[in-house]
């Protein structure tokens, strides 16, 4: 609409200077009225605060996004950090099921300088109860050093013993022996602002 | 008279019939290779006794009968109180085959324990005692103390009766005596407790104090509760106290990161903590000291499985002290040195099934002592002849004696989820 009324202007401008007769004093150019023909634009104002809250709301969305991912990262990583490990009977061998377990958590702690664990071995019922308590020491302690050989500084890791003290699974079944052979790890430091590694 | 020796003979067949069912109930055994298996009992051997009917005083005779019976060094011949004659008569007590007679007499307000001998015709001992009344607190316990020496007067060594075992059950220690009676918890709510032995002076008992996978020992005394704690430790679970024999030095393993091993420290003081061994890729544990207080038995893994070694009390001279066969024997747990100092009794697992086992020191032989479930967690009675074990024979696991001359077995606890037993010496 614009184009077109300036196109007639300058048409009759160009009329005007073919008649070869003094040009009379120039009629002013109708000034095109932009703002008369066209919707409002919002004022400047209005304009610039309506932006702001676009962009903050972008930004809170991203935020947000950002937070989220990093609650999930977090709560993956803690819950790599945190998954048990399991034993045979009467041994305290990392199981090959148990070893790219344990490298997460090795990762997982290197990324998190500031994290610290303790790790609580535990002994199903059927060793002796006094014996069992050492034998929870020894599992504990094979975790730890599985994680002190993949870089993790060893002032980072403590380890208890609970032996047969805190089972799992109350049954007297290998269903339940097997759950109760096994090492808990506990975050004791560092946890609120863990991050998840690649 | 004549009417009264019938009911005496009935009842003396009664006896032999009550005999041959003891026999029954003995914990049978089986053979294992290398291992002398079961108990050596002919019935017969033992001297037999009668507690005479004592007018006005049958609730100490009766004690006295459950604590002779107990001391399984007698037949009892049993004869109720009904019209019986209270006075000694030598001839009919012979004729009914017993060996010994206790007589209850009143002297002047007192109550005298005469113990007669049928074989010399004379009376062999008389105690005399201010008898308490049945409901007062010390009224078993003085009963027990005369059952004791009637014992070691018969037979030359004294019974047991005067003594408590110590078991933990829902993670308190209780105290039970030796009959199974005035059972009655000893440590505070708040304490989960493992490990809890005796001193030798009977007043303490040493305990660890679990909290967390961590533990420090705790002394309590008995009579008045209070407690001290022995080398407190925030880092380590001091476990399986055991004191000397002189009751100075408290010998137990501490398990750390680097492994568990056994350290002393001094009772008084807590002082001049002291490691014994130094256990590497393997874990020593369970010390009981000799009753010498030169050695001590443990129980270390150094060979794989856990098995029960020997050392001097200050750490030196390790060897094994139980013989196994390597990948055959299955683990040996908790041992307990006696006090005479000739054997050791420990659990083995068979079966994956522990069962109690005695060590002759000497020859270096093991006897198995029991089949029948799951055997575990012996300890010595005063007098070294009987063991109190936990079992599940009943279904849960309780408290069971064992007689490790004849083989009789009877339950001492009748609660829930025993574990855990330490058997004082006498009162």
């Amino acid at each position: 609409m614009h184009l077109q009324f300036r196109l007639l202007t300058i048409v009759a401008a160009v009329g005007l200077l073919a008649c070869g007769k003094k040009p009379e004093p120039e009629a002013p150019a109708p000034q095109p009225t932009p703002t008369a023909n066209q919707p409002a634009p919002t004022p400047p104002s209005e304009d610039a605060a309506a932006k702001a809250a676009r962009e903050q709301a972008e930004r809170d969305r991203l935020a947000r996004e950002a937070a989220e991912k990093a609650a999930a990262d977090r709560a993956t990583a803690l819950q790599q950090l945190v998954a048990m490990i399991h034993f045979d009977f009467d041994k305290a061998d990392i199981l090959s099921d148990d070893v790219s377990n344990l490298d997460r958590k090795a990762v997982i702690m290197q990324a998190n300088t500031g994290v610290r664990i303790r790790v609580s071995g535990h002994a199903d019922e059927r060793g002796s109860d006094e014996y069992n308590l050492a034998l929870g020491n020894r599992r504990a302690g094979a975790a730890k050093r599985q994680l002190v050989n993949k870089g993790v500084d060893a002032g980072r890791i403590e380890v208890i013993s609970f032996g047969e003290e805190r089972p799992l699974d109350p049954g007297h079944d290998e269903g339940a022996w097997g759950k109760n052979r096994r090492d808990e790890f506990e975050v004791t430091a560092g946890g609120e602002s863990l991050v998840l590694p690649q | 008279m004549i009417r009264f020796r019938a009911a005496l003979i009935g009842l003396f067949t009664t006896a032999a019939l009550s005999v041959s069912g003891r026999l029954l109930a003995q914990d049978t055994t089986q053979a294992q290779e290398g291992v002398r298996v079961g108990i050596e009992y002919r019935p017969g051997e033992r001297p037999s006794i009668v507690v005479l009917p004592a007018t006005g005083r049958d609730s100490a005779r009766n004690v006295l009968l459950r604590d002779l019976d107990y001391s399984d060094r007698f037949e009892i011949i049993p004869v109720g109180s009904e019209g019986a004659s209270t006075t000694v008569n030598y001839v009919l007590l012979r004729s009914l085959g017993a060996d010994f007679g206790v007589e209850l007499a009143d002297v002047s307000g007192a109550t005298a324990f005469r113990l007669h001998d049928m074989k010399t015709g004379t009376m062999r001992k008389e105690q005399r005692v201010n008898l308490p009344a049945p409901g007062d607190p010390n009224f078993r316990m003085t009963v027990h103390r005369i059952a004791d020496e009637i014992v070691r007067s018969a037979i030359g060594t004294p019974g047991y009766a005067t003594s408590q075992v110590v078991f933990l059950s829902n993670k308190r220690a209780y105290r039970v005596d030796s009959d199974g009676a005035n059972m009655a918890v000893i440590t505070p709510d708040g304490d989960e407790v493992l490990s809890p032995a005796w001193s030798p002076d009977g007043k303490r008992i040493a305990y660890t104090k679990f909290a967390a996978g961590q533990g420090s020992i705790v002394l309590i005394d008995v009579a008045s509760g209070q407690r001290t704690v022995l080398a407190p430790t925030t880092k380590a679970l001091n476990f399986t106290a055991a004191f000397s024999p002189d009751g100075r030095t408290l010998a137990f393993a501490r398990a750390t990161e680097e492994g568990t091993d056994i350290y002393t420290a001094e009772v008084a003081t807590g002082c001049c903590l002291q490691r014994l061994t130094v256990g590497r890729y393997s874990d020593n544990l369970s010390p009981s000291y000799a009753p010498d207080g030169r050695r001590m038995a443990f129980v270390s893994t150094r060979a794989g499985l856990p098995q029960i070694y020997v050392m001097g009390a200050d750490g030196t001279d390790q060897e094994l002290l139980a013989p196994f066969d390597y990948g055959v024997t299955g683990s040996s747990n908790a041992p307990e040195w006696s006090p005479d100092g000739a054997s050791v009794v420990f659990h083995r697992d068979v079966d994956r099934s522990p069962q109690i086992f005695v060590l002759d020191v000497a020859g270096r032989k093991v006897r198995q002592l029991t089949s029948s479930g799951r055997n575990e967690d012996p300890t010595w009675a005063p007098d070294g002849k009987h063991v109190a074990f936990v079992s599940d024979r009943s279904g849960t696991r309780q408290l069971w004696v064992i007689d490790i001359i004849t083989g009789r077995v009877r339950q001492l606890t009748f609660t829930g989820g025993v574990r855990l037993p330490t058997w004082s010496r006498r009162f």
